[in-house]
């Protein structure tokens, strides 16, 4: 399994490494350039081990694996909240740490302090925090900035309300137009389809389109592989390792996601073809209805 | 007594207008800081500064061998900055959990500022000072360091409004912006040990806590926004200044306990008020 994953992961890296090329013309540096990173915590030293990857600009890649297998630490370590213990990660060609290059990130809902006297104004302004500078109000500009965000995500009715009158899925969409507004080319989601209903999740996913119209690239974790399958151009299987990194039809096979879940997840085949699951691993209800 | 010279009447000293002045200043000061400590969940902390700050004051108290405005500042600031960096320095290590660290460095400083003054012989006296302030004693240049002191922890707060804001509400949105998150904390810390020192004569160490925390979360229940938030916390801040002062000087009890026991009175009339009122909709 281990060899396996590694040449995997050689092969994945090798041909990404030969669309770059075909698609890149003059070597435009990746959106995401992850190299052999290593990163952990107190308690989980080793939650990402010697990873690598790289994503292209405008590309949507959900990351899946099971609960604990370092999706939210690798996407601390992208944002910069969290330090890497040894490896490199490089946004559009520029170190992480020491670039002023903004990630945007839309953090867990359980995270946030949903009762902070905010409005949704409010929060999609804070996202302006850098281009308003220091010292410094936010002047007309960037008010404008934010009702077109606004408007664009279909916000603007819930300008002035306060951030836990929300649901669910209005409270994720209010996070990704505060990243909107940072006014940055990549963008992470960290378990948006988590604790919303259908409707909500259809909104969410419409979002990310929006997104992508606008040249944004999307790393997002789900444990929602039929979301994952549908509207994203790779997986990224994820356990302490990379497992598998490609188009939807390669990342998810059987072999793979067994890899990855072990006996956690029931794997259906049929002939030749792997069943669409959608499972709760946290039993935070995805209210998506299992089919 | 005529309206008028019920208000004007005690204005007469210029001791007494420094007095009330004093209070003023307080009360709006106080609760514009206090707002942070409240949308952050610090009250703790808050209280725990305003203790810990005993031990650099008594130093100065001792040294300059009384109640020496100027001096008790500086003592109480640099105490207070002290055990601000102690604590953000222990909490640096998980396995120090946030409120045992504070409580930590609450108990000994406290505990050190009483030994310190127990040296002197008007312990009793100088310590009920402390603790509970004696606005009577405020001069022409303690007050000028009050307005001096309230004015800078003000500027830079309107300064730097958004960032703060920003990692009150979500750290890892300061942290993908690359705002220096830890100069900011600790920068915040040193606003509220001088907000503190700053009420140091007007109201005492004991009763500090309840003009940050009180005022601020009456706003709260009012408004739903911070800045909105700040506006209504310094307003009902001044207004418990005014009210705690002439309730002080006609009921002659001490101005830090009338002040407080006003903050209280108003937050305890919003929340009723509140709680009916939406009774009262549901009805509807």
């Amino acid at each position: 399994m281990l060899i396996g994953s590694v040449v995997r992961e050689v092969y994945d890296l090798a041909a990404s490494a030969i669309r770059d090329t075909s698609r890149n013309n003059k070597g435009d540096p990746p959106a995401l350039q992850v190299d052999c990173v290593s990163a952990g915590y107190r308690g989980n030293r080793h939650a990402l081990d010697n990873i690598s990857f790289s994503v292209e600009g405008g590309e949507r890649v959900a990351v899946i694996g099971p609960n604990g297998a370092g999706k939210s630490t690798l996407f601390k370590a992208i944002v910069g909240v969290m330090q890497v213990s040894s490896g490199s990660i490089t946004i559009y060609g520029e170190d992480t740490h020491s670039s002023h290059t903004n990630v945007g990130y839309v953090p867990q809902q359980s995270a946030i302090d949903w009762t902070f006297p905010a409005s949704v104004f409010d929060v999609v302004m804070m996202g302006r925090c850098r281009h308003i500078g220091w010292f410094r109000w936010p002047g007309k500009d960037d008010r404008d900035i934010v009702r077109d965000i606004l408007e664009h995500l279909s916000l603007d009715q819930l300008a002035e309300r306060q951030i836990s009158e929300l649901s669910g899925g209005q409270r994720r969409r209010v996070f990704i137009a505060r990243a909107m507004a940072q006014d940055t080319r990549l963008m992470v989601l960290d378990e948006p389809f988590t604790g919303v209903d259908q409707t909500a999740e259809q909104e969410i996913i419409e979002s990310l389109d929006i997104l992508t119209n606008h040249g944004i690239t999307l790393l997002l974790s789900t444990h929602h592989m039929e979301n994952a399958a549908l509207h994203f151009d790779k997986i990224l299987i994820l356990r302490q390792r990379v497992l598998a990194y490609g188009p939807p039809e390669k990342a998810l096979t059987t072999a793979n996601l067994r890899d990855a879940f072990g006996s956690a997840l029931p794997v259906m085949t049929h002939g030749d073809d792997l069943l669409m699951f959608s499972v709760d691993y946290d039993g935070e209800g995805t209210g998506d209805g299992s089919d | 007594m005529d309206p008028i010279s019920f208000l004007s009447e005690p204005l007469a000293y210029s001791f007494i207008q420094r007095g009330m002045l004093a209070l003023i200043l307080v009360g709006g000061i106080s609760a514009v800081v206090g707002c942070f400590v409240v949308v952050r969940g610090m009250s703790f902390f808050g209280d725990a500064l305003a203790h810990s700050i005993l031990p650099g004051v008594a130093i100065s108290y001792t040294a300059s061998g009384g109640y020496v405005a100027s001096n008790l500042f500086i003592g109480g600031l640099g105490a207070g900055i002290v055990s601000a960096l102690v604590i953000a320095w222990l909490t640096r290590k998980v396995e120090v959990k946030e409120d045992s660290a504070i409580a930590i460095v609450f108990v000994t400083f406290f505990a050190l500022g009483i030994a310190i003054v127990s040296t002197q012989a008007s312990y009793a006296a100088d310590l009920s000072h402390i603790l509970f302030g004696s606005i009577n004693g405020i001069g022409q240049s303690d007050l000028q360091m009050v307005a001096a002191m309230g004015a800078a922890v003000l500027v830079i707060i309107a300064l730097l409004y958004k960032e703060f804001q920003i990692i009150s509400f979500d750290l890892s949105l300061a942290h993908s912006l690359r705002l220096p998150v830890e100069f900011l904390r600790i920068l915040l810390l040193i606003l509220i040990a001088l907000t503190i020192v700053a009420s140091l004569q007007a109201v005492g160490i004991a009763l500090m806590l309840a003009l940050l925390i009180t005022p601020a979360a009456t706003a709260r229940l009012l408004v739903k926004r911070l800045h909105h938030m700040i506006v209504i916390a310094s307003l009902l801040g001044i207004l418990s200044g005014v009210v705690g002062f002439y309730a002080s000087y006609y009921l002659d009890i001490p101005s830090g306990a009338c002040i407080v026991l006003t903050t209280s009175v108003i937050f305890g009339l919003v929340f009723l008020l509140q709680s009916g009122w939406n009774r009262f909709r549901e009805r509807e």
